[in-house]
């Protein structure tokens, strides 16, 4: 009996370290990166064009980061939406199984691979590829980074969109079937409105994985802080200029704490995106 | 009229199987280029040598010794934690606000960026508890990265083990804790392996959380202390493609590195999924 009074508090304790885990993320990141806010105004960090943080004076503007990492997560959506849901729909409603289970297990990998492989594959083959093809000076720009991206949201917005696709219920489409509509028509008039909360949940989830990835961008979109005027402009997106610069930022310095606030404003758009796709997510399940 | 809808069926499945087949081809175009490029620089002398010259030759020993090292140890450090977390989860958590709390953190813990993490690890283990820039440290950092995971693959064994064996084992006059640990655990132990597998497999891809937790470019000799610096491979690709002055010799290196990695992770997913083929015939 003591014994298992023992084991229930052990788990009650990890349970509620799960939580303190997580604010403790959340608090360091902001603790250490709002004293920036003592040197500069809120206002000019995120209208603030220029990021020189190594200039005397340095100058600490984002909005450059933060355009790069809105355009590289967009031109990814034009690749990952239509190919993510296409796949979602080939697996739920056209496949026969034995493709089922040989395309998923592939798609799972595409996930597997690590993205510093995404990031080598887009420095040396995509980025002359994107040259050529385009005629652009530069191979690493926000397209080709937008591009990798895109493959790499694709599985997770494939496998999402197609749970949701999927459990739309057998006896609608077998009714819509029966008075007489195409396939086609029952998958647009029927399945998709009836998944629709799950497809953007998928959406979302996919412009969040892209907006939050380092590896690829760091390698691939150029790196430079400057507001993009085309899609094949160099850019330095949040999560690159973190990863690129930390290393050289002296603990403490001003430079230190506003690669944390980029971590903190990152870390706003990656849970707004999150809490956007649990809502929609909920709506699905109250309407199933 | 009806020609005319069964056409448009056509195209659409035709545009569906199109899309599909693109974002497959995706992960065999990715492929192709890793093994072709990679595998003219493998050999022994490279698995097993390590790097001279700044990088531009020899092997990739220690890169590889580092990334076994770092992964298995922030999985074991993670996997006693998100086992508790999912038992709770699954056997404890009645429908109320600490246990929706807990889902919550979980889900938000999975969708942080993995630079996050490298910031948290940089803030807390590096500087504030003091470990400094080095094995220990980067591995809590991926163990926090991959607690999510194993919390969500355990759980979901965890609940797939019939309550009937619950019951049976209550009937016997066993408490929770024993019906627990000596029922509900063994019976989802596939299933929490095939998580543990899994888990293997991302943290040793993972880059942005160890980029100031403790890799580095170079070491002498083999990382032997938790409180040593390592290489890891890919953060060791992401070097050689952005540092150092000789790219042509570089390059090779990196994609020999990539196969590597490629390999293992493709091995350690292969192994997952056989084990759950396997569990899957013995509950049939």
């Amino acid at each position: 009996m003591k014994k298992d009074k023992i084991f229930s508090l052990l788990v009650y304790l990890f349970a509620i370290l799960a939580i303190v885990v997580m604010f403790g993320i959340i608090l360091s990141v902001f603790s250490e990166g709002l004293p920036l806010l003592n040197s500069i105004p809120l206002w000019a960090i995120i209208t603030g064009t220029e990021w020189y943080p190594t200039f005397n004076p340095p100058s600490f503007g984002i909005l450059p980061l933060i355009c790069a990492s809105l355009l590289v997560t967009f031109i990814s959506a034009i690749f990952s939406v239509p190919l993510g849901i296409g796949s979602a729909i080939f697996l739920a409603e056209v496949a026969p199984a034995y493709l089922r289970n040989i395309l998923k297990p592939m798609l799972e990998l595409l996930v597997a691979i690590p993205s510093v492989v995404y990031g080598l594959f887009g420095m040396t083959v995509l980025s002359g590829f994107i040259m050529r093809l385009f005629k652009v000076p530069l191979g690493l720009n926000a397209f080709t980074a937008g591009i990798l991206l895109g493959i790499m949201a694709t599985p997770t917005i494939a496998s999402v969109a197609e749970d949701a696709i999927f459990s739309v219920p057998v006896s609608i489409k077998e009714a819509s079937i029966g008075i007489g509509a195409t396939k086609f028509e029952t998958l647009y008039h029927i399945v998709l409105p009836a998944a629709k909360s799950g497809i953007i949940t998928a959406i979302i989830l996919g412009l969040s994985r892209a907006i939050g990835e380092t590896m690829t961008v760091i390698m691939v979109a150029g790196g430079s802080p400057i507001i993009p005027h085309s899609i094949f402009d160099p850019v330095r997106p949040l999560t690159a200029t973190i990863a690129a610069e930390m290393g050289e930022a002296a603990h403490g310095s001003l430079h230190y704490h506003a690669l944390f606030f980029i971590g903190a404003v990152l870390m706003t758009f990656t849970y707004v995106f999150n809490i956007l796709g649990e809502w929609f997510r909920k709506r699905a399940i109250y309407r199933q | 009229m009806r020609r005319f809808h069964h056409l448009k069926d056509k195209f659409y499945i035709f545009t569906v199987s199109i899309l599909t087949l693109i974002s497959i081809s995706a992960l065999f175009i990715i492929l192709y280029f890793v093994f072709r490029k990679g595998a003219s620089v493998l050999s022994m002398d490279f698995l097993f040598r390590f790097p001279r010259n700044g990088m531009t030759e020899g092997g990739i020993l220690p890169a590889i010794v580092g990334t076994f090292i770092v992964s298995i140890l922030s999985v074991t450090i993670a996997l006693p934690f998100g086992l508790m977390v999912a038992i709770y989860l699954s056997e404890y958590a009645k429908d109320n606000h600490l246990s929706s709390f807990i889902r919550v953190s979980i889900n938000n813990l999975a969708g942080t960026p993995s630079i996050i993490f490298g910031l948290f690890g940089l803030y807390f283990f590096v500087n504030y508890l003091g470990f400094g820039s080095n094995i220990l440290s980067s591995s809590l950092t991926l163990a926090i990265l991959i607690l999510p995971f194993i919390v969500r693959t355990s759980e979901e064994s965890l609940r797939n083990v019939p309550s009937s064996y619950r019951e049976a084992s209550y009937a016997l006059g066993a408490d929770k804790s024993t019906t627990i640990l000596k029922i509900v655990l063994p019976s989802a132990i596939p299933g929490i392996l095939t998580g543990i597998i899994l888990s293997v497999g991302r943290v040793a891809g993972e880059t942005a959380p160890i980029l100031f937790t403790g890799a580095t470019f170079f070491i002498k000799g083999l990382p032997l202390s938790p409180f040593s610096e390592f290489m890891a491979l890919p953060y060791h690709i992401y070097a050689l493609m952005t540092e150092g002055t000789q790219p042509d010799r570089q390059v090779p290196i990196a994609y020999g590195s990539a196969l590597v990695l490629i390999i293992l992770v493709l091995l350690i997913n292969i192994l997952a999924i056989y084990i759950r083929n396997k569990k899957r015939v013995k509950i049939e």
